[in-house]
């Protein structure tokens, strides 16, 4: 349970829109919507019936029987939380009766509970603590002879959280939440009656169990049963402050629970419009990464990259910097520095940083990491539909009918989101997967995809046609749809009515039976709402850019688009993603994907900046690597993104950057990057933070600080402070300031304020007059583009083909544990789920080649080589192999090529061919000596 | 290592836009690349282009002279 909890009103919401009844409750009159709960509608009086198994957050249960009440002219003591309201009714929730009954409800339930109330850690925080005051048994003692669970092991295998089955009172509601909140089913109610007791699995413990940790079941527990360690530790928090999860693109709210500055535990904030009280193992969990003894406070300088690093003053750093980078300009011209950006800060950290690129360095040569994930979906949806964004809310997934989901694995990945999937899912939605690896979601509890397409990786373009012919031929267009809203529609539909994108040709390309492609078209077409949902298996490929606008054809030729329960929504990986590209990250845009080459937006920007704008687009991250080794770029800032182990072909990427003259990196630890560095600005953690963060569904989250900076210096103050000292005049007393200038120059963020998101909670862009509120669903009348735009999307094979050199084809994903490069959750306890990066090798594969489950091999393509650990799996195809990059040791990306997405250079981290040997027969790389020297 | 994709990349976007009569695909990819590309590897485009000669597709020797750099 949570210290600040919101009002817990026993019972979930019924639909909005019920039509509404009026009932009296202990003589207050009460209206609410048809079914509503008699337990809910007297919390809204504010009366709060006793209740255990009740909570708003899951569907009634109806078992403690502590929620009785009397209703005038009824038969018996019906409970609360299980009998609608109806109109007229008179109910009483304190009767002798049920008072008396409530008593004995209560004694049974504390006869078989500890006595140590005063001594248990939640003091304060006990629903059952609570109640037996409220029922009238405060001082009871109770009488301990005879059965009871006093003596049961407790299970302490879950490194964040302890399950003590003496305070477990079996009310299930850890069993309900994993159920239908977190989807995950590993908890049961093992035995009967007196004997029952909550059971992770099949007897396991929870670590062994099929938990993922996400902590649903220790918010939903009443009693001190499942509990946080880090209340147990340290006692409950005395404070909170809202803030925005550091992690991935679902950007979940939080409440952080403090005592002063220590962070007790991280409650999942029920009124936040991403998650509505859920979260996941990172967010909940693994915050400890920002007090860790690895964190860098100081800034520090170095000569060369061999010499040892010097700790200086902040002035004496940014000093540093701001000459370096001049001289280099003097010598080398205006062009040959620049930045790159994170998606880990805030917005309006980003924001500076480009605007110190853009008007102090007075060059475009600013990029963002999301160049490697996802900017084939900013060009291709700006193609198609005009917005370089997903077009609809989390929640829009609730009315969905068909779910397609290509080249994402949300369950890991997107966990939370997820969870809102399969929620759907369960409810009958049909699910179609498109993916070379067989994801959890293909089968899980309570869930089977309908159709599980294990196409070759780099073939998506061929799918997404094969499906889109399907439906042009077979007469599934939304011919009103595409007559009212879009163009281009009669040359495409020729295009890809042709034989050639047939499924039975796409069968050979793929390796997908033509049936299965045809009847997954099918499904997806004739849903009344079909909805796309997909990640980097899209983006990080040769045509990354052609398959988001292949996506994006087909939910135009079906009509699903712009209402609920439709649309192509990218999942994106790092928190701020969406926003790190809304602020103007990319060498050709300006903030709100403004192109650099349009006058009238530049003259905005260059009157309010008071500066020139240089009308021509800068370097992206490869071309800085490529003129770096030309010699022509010798100056980078690099804003919290590991880019040595995160970019494609690591010795490359190591050997651009080792030419630099200078490399400035600002992060929270030494990681790969800063190995090659000469300057090493220290940032400040989520907690330190004071901002807002975009997620995937174009969210704005205020992110606020509990603490303040540990490093001296907030993140946004530091590249304010290097422009200043290169005598372009740049600074904000707060970072509203910045996101009031955002608004100023963007017209979809014309809208936002920290005041207004601290009014609303968030808001989703475009957020403007039109949209006071923001916009939850884009497209609803007309595209943003005008029309939507079919777009004629030809299948052009990868290079990266398996040969007899390197026979098998390596892709990579992300694991639930795990977060990007690992620079934050391998300094958690998540390790204990997954402490070091395996190739999966489908078992022909590896007899072939003498490899068995847990064996060194070496893993080698055009490239370089690597060693991971093997393990024997069937979630692929033969010929297909697969691993994570969480660990720079495994250095996954030292065998990725330079093949890159035709349009945006996004790297095709998804198809590698290599070859597999048993046995280490690594060398002394580069890599590996960094990678050592970091450890 | 390959250090200057310029070329390789021009021939990748054309890929794209074979479907277009020629005309029409040489303004696509001088366009994309106006819109995209750094003046430093449109330089290097007109370079390993010239250097390529004759091996050089002719649209992309076509999309370097619509350039004009
Ligand atoms: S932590 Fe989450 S997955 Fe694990 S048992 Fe609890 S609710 Fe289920
Ligand atoms: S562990 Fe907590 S939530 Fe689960 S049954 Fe026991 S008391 Fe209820
Ligand atoms: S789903 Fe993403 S945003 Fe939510 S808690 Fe997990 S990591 Fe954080
Ligand atoms: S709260 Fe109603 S029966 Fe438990």
């Amino acid at each position: 349970m949570t210290l600040y909890a919101d009002h817990d009103l026993g019972t979930p919401a019924p639909a909005q829109d019920a039509p509404p009844l009026t009932l009296e409750i202990d003589g207050v009159s009460v209206t609410v919507p048809q079914g509503t709960s008699v337990m809910r509608a007297a919390a809204l009086a504010g009366i709060d019936v006793p209740k255990l198994c009740a909570t708003d957050s899951l569907d009634a249960f109806g078992s403690c029987r502590l929620c009785l009440v009397e209703v005038e002219g009824g038969r018996g003591t019906p409970a609360s939380c299980t009998t609608p309201c109806a109109d007229g009714m008179k109910v009483n929730t304190r009767t002798d009766k049920v008072d008396k009954l409530r008593q004995s409800v209560m004694e049974l339930y504390l006869s078989d509970h500890p006595t140590d109330c005063q001594t248990c850690s939640p003091t304060g925080g006990c629903e059952l603590q609570d109640l037996a005051t409220t029922v009238g048994l405060p001082d009871m003692r109770y009488g301990l002879e005879g059965i009871n669970h006093l003596n049961l092991p407790v299970d302490d295998s879950n490194p964040y959280f302890t399950f003590d089955p003496t305070s477990c009172i079996s009310c299930s509601r850890c069993v309900r939440a994993c159920g239908e909140i977190q989807g995950t089913f590993a908890l049961t109610i093992e035995g009967r009656g007196f004997d029952s007791k909550v059971s992770a699995s099949a007897g396991e413990t929870f670590l062994e169990s099929e938990c993922v940790s996400c902590g649903a079941c220790v918010a939903a527990c009443p009693t001190s049963a499942l509990q946080e360690n880090s209340v147990i530790e340290l006692g409950l928090p005395t404070r909170t402050v809202k803030t925005t999860c550091a992690y991935c693109g679902v950007g979940c709210s939080f409440n952080a629970e403090l005592q002063g500055d220590e962070l007790i535990r991280m409650v999942p904030d029920k009124t936040g419009g991403a998650n509505e009280g859920h979260a996941c193992v990172k967010g909940r969990f693994a915050y400890g990464y920002a007090s860790h003894e690895d964190r860098q406070l100081n800034p520090m300088i170095r000569e060369r990259i061999t010499d040892d690093w010097q700790v200086v003053d902040w002035d004496t750093a940014i000093n540093y910097v701001a000459q370096k980078m001049k001289t280099i300009q003097t010598e080398h011209g205006v062009g040959a520095i620049g930045g790159i950006t994170s998606s880990r800060t805030t917005n309006e950290e980003v924001y500076v940083v480009q605007k110190m690129v853009r008007a102090a360095f007075g060059n475009n040569n600013v990029d963002t990491c999301a160049r490697v994930c996802h900017s084939p979906t900013g060009y291709g949806l700006k193609q198609t539909f005009g917005e370089s964004a997903g077009t609809q809310d989390f929640r829009s997934v609730a009315k969905a009918d068909a779910i397609v989901v290509i080249g994402a694995n949300p369950t890991d990945g997107h966990p939370v989101f997820a969870s809102r999937m399969k929620r759907r899912l369960r409810e009958g939605a049909q699910l179609v997967v498109i993916d070379p690896r067989r994801i959890d979601l293909v089968r899980s509890p309570h869930i089977e995809a309908a159709y599980h397409l294990p196409l070759a990786p780099g073939t998506n373009v061929a799918m997404v046609n094969a499906l889109a012919h399907v439906v042009v031929t077979e007469g599934l267009v939304d011919r009103a749809f595409v007559d009212a809203r879009c163009e281009d529609f009669d040359g495409w539909a020729e295009f890809i009515s042709s034989p050639e994108h047939s499924p039975e040709v796409a069968q050979e390309v793929t390796g997908v039976p033509a049936e299965d492609i045809r009847a997954a078209a099918r499904l997806y077409a004739t849903a009344e709402n079909g909805a796309i949902y997909y990640g980097l298996g899209v983006t990080e490929h040769s045509q990354g850019s052609t398959m988001v606008m292949g996506m994006a054809n087909l939910a135009m030729a079906t009509g699903n688009i712009g209402r609920e329960g439709v649309g192509v929504n990218p999942l994106r990986g790092q928190n701020n993603v969406q926003g790190s590209c809304d602020m103007g990250s990319f060498p050709h845009e300006l903030p709100g994907y403004r192109h650099v080459s349009d006058d009238a937006v530049r003259e905005v920007f260059e009157k309010l900046w008071g500066t020139r704008i240089t009308p021509t687009p800068g370097l992206r991250i490869p071309n800085m690597f490529d003129s770096a080794l030309d010699g022509s770029f010798r100056g980078l800032y690099v804003q919290g993104e590991d880019i040595a182990q995160s970019d494609p072909n690591t010795s490359h990427v190591y050997a651009s950057l080792k030419s630099l003259d200078l490399l400035v990196v600002q992060d929270l630890f030494l990681n790969e990057t800063a190995q090659l560095a000469h300057v090493f600005l220290p940032g400040t953690s989520f907690l330190e933070k004071d901002g807002t963060f975009t997620n995937a569904e174009r969210r704005i989250n205020r992110v606020r600080p509990v603490m303040a900076p540990a490093t001296g210096k907030h993140e946004w103050q530091i590249p304010c402070d290097i422009a200043q000292a290169m005598g372009y005049d740049m600074s904000y007393d707060d970072p509203s300031q910045i996101m009031d200038e955002i608004a100023t120059l963007t017209p979809t963020f014309k809208g936002v304020s920290f005041a207004r998101l601290d009014a609303l909670g968030s808001v989703q862009w475009p957020c403007n007059d039109e949209a006071p509120e923001g916009t939850p669903t884009m497209h609803v009348e007309d595209f943003t583009r005008g029309k939507g735009r079919f777009m004629v999307t030809t299948f052009v094979p990868t290079t990266e083909r398996a040969t007899r050199k390197f026979p098998l084809i390596l892709t990579t994903g992300r694991i639930l544990s795990q977060y990007n490069v690992g620079a934050q959750t391998r300094r958690t306890p998540n390790v204990m789920w997954h402490a070091e990066d395996i190739l999966e090798i489908h078992a022909s594969d590896a007899e072939m080649r003498g490899i068995h489950d847990g064996d060194e091999v070496t893993i080698t393509s055009r490239t370089g080589e690597t060693v991971l650990r093997a393990v024997i799996s069937d979630r692929m195809p033969p010929g297909v192999v697969y691993t994570t990059f969480h660990y720079p040791l495994s250095g996954a990306n030292v065998v990725t090529t330079d093949n890159s997405d035709w349009a945006t250079n996004c790297p095709e981290y998804k198809v590698t061919a290599v070859q597999v040997t048993v046995g280490t027969g690594l060398h002394d790389t580069d890599v590996e000596l960094a990678a050592r020297a970091a450890r | 290592m390959i250090t200057a994709p310029a070329l390789r990349l021009a021939g990748d976007i054309l890929a794209q836009f074979r479907h277009l009569p020629d005309d029409q695909a040489v303004d696509t990819v001088a366009n994309h690349i106006r819109m995209f590309w750094d003046p430093r590897m449109r330089a290097q485009l007109l370079e390993l282009a010239t250097s390529a000669g004759a091996d050089c597709d002719p649209l992309v020797s076509r999309v370097v002279t619509s350039l004009g750099d």
